[in-house]
C-alpha cells in the first residue's frame, strides 16, 4: 500500500502512471489502482475518476459505477478519525449497539462495518489497519481520543 | 520456550505489549499462529503450559513461578483435547511464515504425492475423500475440479474464495494469519489437478493482517508451487462478493454483481475461462487429503458430510474459539459442554448457525448434529460453520429487522426480489416492532385500484405480508443473499412468535 501523500503537493496524473506501471491498464486493474489511490489521497473524487477511466480506456460511467458499489471506497474526504465499529450479529450479541448508540465525539466518524473476524472478543473496531477487541465504552472513548 | 499468538485476534487483545514485556524481562519470544482459545487471548504458551488472558501486569509473576493465570498443558485442555485438529494440526504451534516449520510438520506432502499421481488420480483421490465445499453450498469439491479438469478453455484458474463476510466465522482468517503456506498447497494440488497457471486469492479489506500474511507467504514459496503464480486480490467491503460469480466480477475490475448461472463458474468462470472457486477451508483441507490419503479423511463424520469442520464459536459465549471437529456433534455439545453457555452468565436464547443468512436455532432444536442434511431439513444451514450465541436479552424481532436491514445495506441490486424486497421487509419489520399497522393510503383507496387492498393493515396483516416476502425473496432471488435472508427472519419468527407480539406459533 503506498503512503498517505501531501494534499498540498499531490500530483493526480504522476501517481496514477505510476501506479498503472505497477498494476497494468487492464480492466482488472481497476480494484488495485482504486485501492491504492485513496490509501494516498484518502478519498476517490472526480478527478481521480476521470483519471483512471482514460488510463484504463473505460468510460468515467463504468469507473464511476465502480467506485460507488463497494462500501470502502469515499467520494469526500473525511478529515476526522475513522473508527469502523462492528455491528454484525456477533458483535451485536456482546453489546455493540448500546455502545454505538451511547457514543457522542464529534472529533470521530464512527463508521459502520461488518465483521472484523474476532467474533468470540467483541465489540471490536478497525482504526486504520490496526484492530481493537473487547471495547466497551470507556475503552472506545480512548480508542477515539488516540489514546490506546 | 515462550510463544505468543501473532494473529489479528491475539494482537487486538494486546499480544503484542505482553510480548514485548516478555523480552525486556530478558526471555525470548517466538510469534506463532493461534491455538483458536480466543477466551484467553494474549494466551502465553510457556513450554506447553498456558497462561491467559496475560496483561502486562501479569508477565513478572509468570515468570516467578504464578500459577493463577495457569490453565495447565494446552494440548491437555478440554477444549484443544476434544477436537479433531486436521486444517488447524499446527494451529498455536508453527511460526506463520517459517518454511522450515512448515516443512517439518508435514508440509508439502500432500503437493508431491499429487505430482507423482498426475492430474485425474489427484481429483479421483479428492472425489474419494467426500470432501464437500466449506463456503456453505456443501457441493462436492471432487465433481467440481472434475468438471473444470474436463471443460475446453484457453485458460484455466484457481480462484480461492477469501472473502469470509459472516458474522460469527474467523476460520478463514486464522488459517490465513496462521497456516498461509497450507492453503498455498491446496491451491497448488488444485492448480496442478486441472492444469492451471495462475491462481487468485479473494481477500477481504477488513482482514488487513491476513492480506499482509498471504502476500508474504506467496513470495516465500514462489519455487514451490511453480509453474503456478498466486496473487492475492482485495475485496473493498462488499458482503456480496463472497458469492462466487459476484467475487469473479470484482476480480475482474467490475460492481460485484451477481452473474446468472448458468453457466456454472466450472465451465466459464474467471475471464470467461474454466475456473475452480473453493473456499479457504475447502483448499487447505486438500493437502491433508492427499497426504494421508483419501480413506483416511473420510473416515470422520456423519453420513455424507465427510471430514471435519472448523466450527466457530462466537458472540455471546463463554469459551468462544475455534473448535474442529468431525461432523456429528450437538449444539448442546458445542455450546454448553465445550462453550460453557453465555458469557453474561444469562441463559441462552438463541444461537444463529450459519452467519447473517442462517437461520435462529431454539434450544429445544439443540439435539440436531451438526451435519449438512440435517440442517437443511430442519429449515436451517451450516453456512461456513460459524455460531453466534445469544442470551435471553436479546430481541428476536430486532434480529429479523437486522437481517433485513443487512441484506438491504448489502444486496448488489441485480435481482429484485433482493434489491426490494429487503427494504421493504424492513419497513415490515419497522411497522410490526411498532405494532402500529399502515392505514390504507392514497393510492390504495383510489377507485381505479381494483386490486388493491383498501382497508388498513393490522399488524397480524404485516406478519403474514412478511411471510409472503420472505417466500418471494426465498424463490425468487439469484443468489443467497436475498434467497437466504429469509432463514433468519422466518426462523425467529416461527421460534419466538411473543417477540412479534404474536401469542402463537405461526405457520
Amino acid at each position: 500500500m503506498p503512503n498517505p501523500v501531501d494534499a498540498e503537493t499531490y500530483d493526480l496524473a504522476a501517481c496514477v502512471a505510476e501506479l498503472t506501471q505497477l498494476h497494468g491498464t487492464s480492466r482488472d486493474a481497476l480494484l488495485p489502482l482504486l485501492h491504492d489511490l485513496q490509501a494516498q489521497r484518502g478519498f476517490i473524487d472526480e478527478d481521480s475518476i476521470r483519471a483512471l477511466a482514460r488510463a484504463l480506456n473505460l468510460s468515467r460511467a463504468e469507473v464511476y459505477g465502480v467506485v460507488s458499489f463497494y462500501h470502502d471506497f469515499r467520494t469526500v474526504p473525511e478529515p476526522r478519525l475513522v473508527v469502523k465499529l462492528c455491528r454484525a450479529e456477533a458483535c451485536q450479541a456482546r453489546g455493540s449497539e448500546a455502545l454505538a448508540e451511547s457514543f457522542r465525539d464529534e472529533r470521530v466518524a464512527l463508521e459502520t462495518v461488518y465483521c472484523l473476524g474476532l467474533c468470540a472478543v467483541g465489540p471490536n473496531a478497525l482504526v486504520g489497519e490496526r484492530v481493537y477487541a473487547r471495547l466497551d465504552a470507556e475503552k472506545l472513548a480512548k480508542l477515539a481520543e488516540g489514546a490506546l | 520456550m515462550i510463544r505468543i499468538s501473532g494473529d489479528a485476534l491475539a494482537l487486538a487483545c494486546g499480544a503484542d505489549e505482553v510480548a514485548a514485556e516478555f523480552k525486556r524481562l530478558g526471555h525470548a519470544v517466538q510469534r506463532v499462529s493461534s491455538w483458536g482459545l480466543h477466551w484467553l487471548e494474549p494466551l502465553v504458551d510457556m513450554d506447553g503450559e498456558g497462561f491467559g488472558p496475560v496483561t502486562v501486569g501479569d508477565v513478572a509473576g509468570i515468570l516467578g513461578g504464578d500459577k493463577a493465570l495457569s490453565i495447565g498443558q494446552i494440548e491437555q485442555h478440554p477444549f484443544v483435547a476434544r477436537q479433531t485438529r486436521l486444517t488447524f494440526a499446527r494451529a498455536g504451534k508453527t511460526r506463520p511464515l517459517s518454511l522450515e516449520d512448515y516443512a517439518a510438520t508435514g508440509g508439502w506432502r500432500g503437493l508431491e504425492r499429487a505430482r507423482q499421481l498426475g492430474p485425474e488420480a489427484t481429483i479421483a483421490e479428492v472425489t474419494a475423500s467426500g470432501l464437500r465445499g466449506r463456503g456453505g453450498a456443501g457441493f462436492p469439491a471432487g465433481i467440481k475440479w472434475q468438471t473444470v479438469a474436463g471443460a475446453p478453455g484457453a485458460e484455466k484458474y484457481v480462484v480461492c474464495n477469501a472473502d469470509e463476510g459472516d458474522s460469527g466465522t474467523f476460520a478463514d482468517r486464522m488459517l490465513m494469519e496462521g497456516d498461509p503456506f497450507q492453503l498455498i498447497e491446496g491451491m497448488a494440488i488444485a492448480a496442478h489437478a486441472i492444469g492451471a497457471k495462475r491462481g487468485f486469492i479473494y481477500l477481504r479489506s477488513e482482514y488487513p493482517q491476513a492480506i499482509q500474511t498471504m502476500r508474504a507467504a506467496i513470495e516465500l514459496s514462489r519455487e514451490i508451487v511453480a509453474p503456478l503464480t498466486l496473487e492475492v486480490r482485495v475485496g473493498a467491503g462488499a458482503y456480496v462478493c463472497g458469492e462466487e460469480t459476484s467475487l469473479l466480477n470484482s476480480i475482474e475490475g467490475k460492481r460485484g454483481e451477481v452473474r446468472a448461472k448458468p453457466p456454472l463458474p466450472a465451465l466459464s468462470g474467471l475471464f470467461g475461462q474454466p475456473t475452480i472457486v473453493n473456499n479457504v477451508l475447502t483448499l487447505a483441507a486438500v493437502p491433508h487429503i492427499l497426504a494421508d490419503g483419501a480413506q483416511k479423511y473420510a473416515e470422520l463424520g456423519l453420513g455424507r458430510s465427510r471430514g471435519t469442520m472448523p466450527i466457530q464459536l462466537a458472540g455471546n459465549i463463554k469459551h468462544g474459539g475455534l473448535f474442529e471437529a468431525g461432523f456429528g456433534m450437538t449444539l448442546q455439545e458445542l455450546i454448553y459442554d465445550i462453550g460453557g453457555g453465555t458469557a453474561s452468565g444469562r441463559p441462552v436464547k438463541a444461537v444463529q448457525v450459519g452467519g447473517p443468512l442462517g437461520a435462529y436455532i431454539p434450544p429445544e432444536q439443540f439435539h440436531l448434529p451438526f451435519d449438512y442434511e440435517a440442517y437443511s431439513g430442519a429449515d436451517a444451514l451450516i453456512g461456513h460453520g460459524g455460531m453466534v450465541v445469544f442470551d435471553d436479552t436479546a430481541d428476536m424481532a430486532r434480529q429479523a429487522r437486522f437481517a433485513m436491514h443487512f441484506c438491504a445495506q448489502e444486496s448488489c441490486g441485480k435481482c429484485t426480489p433482493c434489491r426490494i424486497g429487503a427494504v421493504r421487509g424492513r419497513e415490515i419489520m419497522d411497522r410490526i416492532i411498532a405494532g402500529t399497522g399502515r392505514p390504507a393510503d392514497r393510492v390504495e383507496t383510489l377507485p381505479q385500484m381494483h386490486n388493491a387492498r383498501a382497508q388498513d393493515r393490522t399488524p397480524v396483516d404485516d406478519i403474514a405480508l412478511l411471510t409472503d416476502l420472505c417466500e418471494t425473496m426465498k424463490y425468487g432471488s439469484l443468489c443467497a443473499l436475498g434467497g437466504f435472508t429469509p432463514y433468519p427472519v422466518m426462523s425467529a419468527l416461527r421460534h419466538w412468535p411473543q417477540d412479534f407480539g404474536l401469542q402463537e406459533v405461526v405457520g
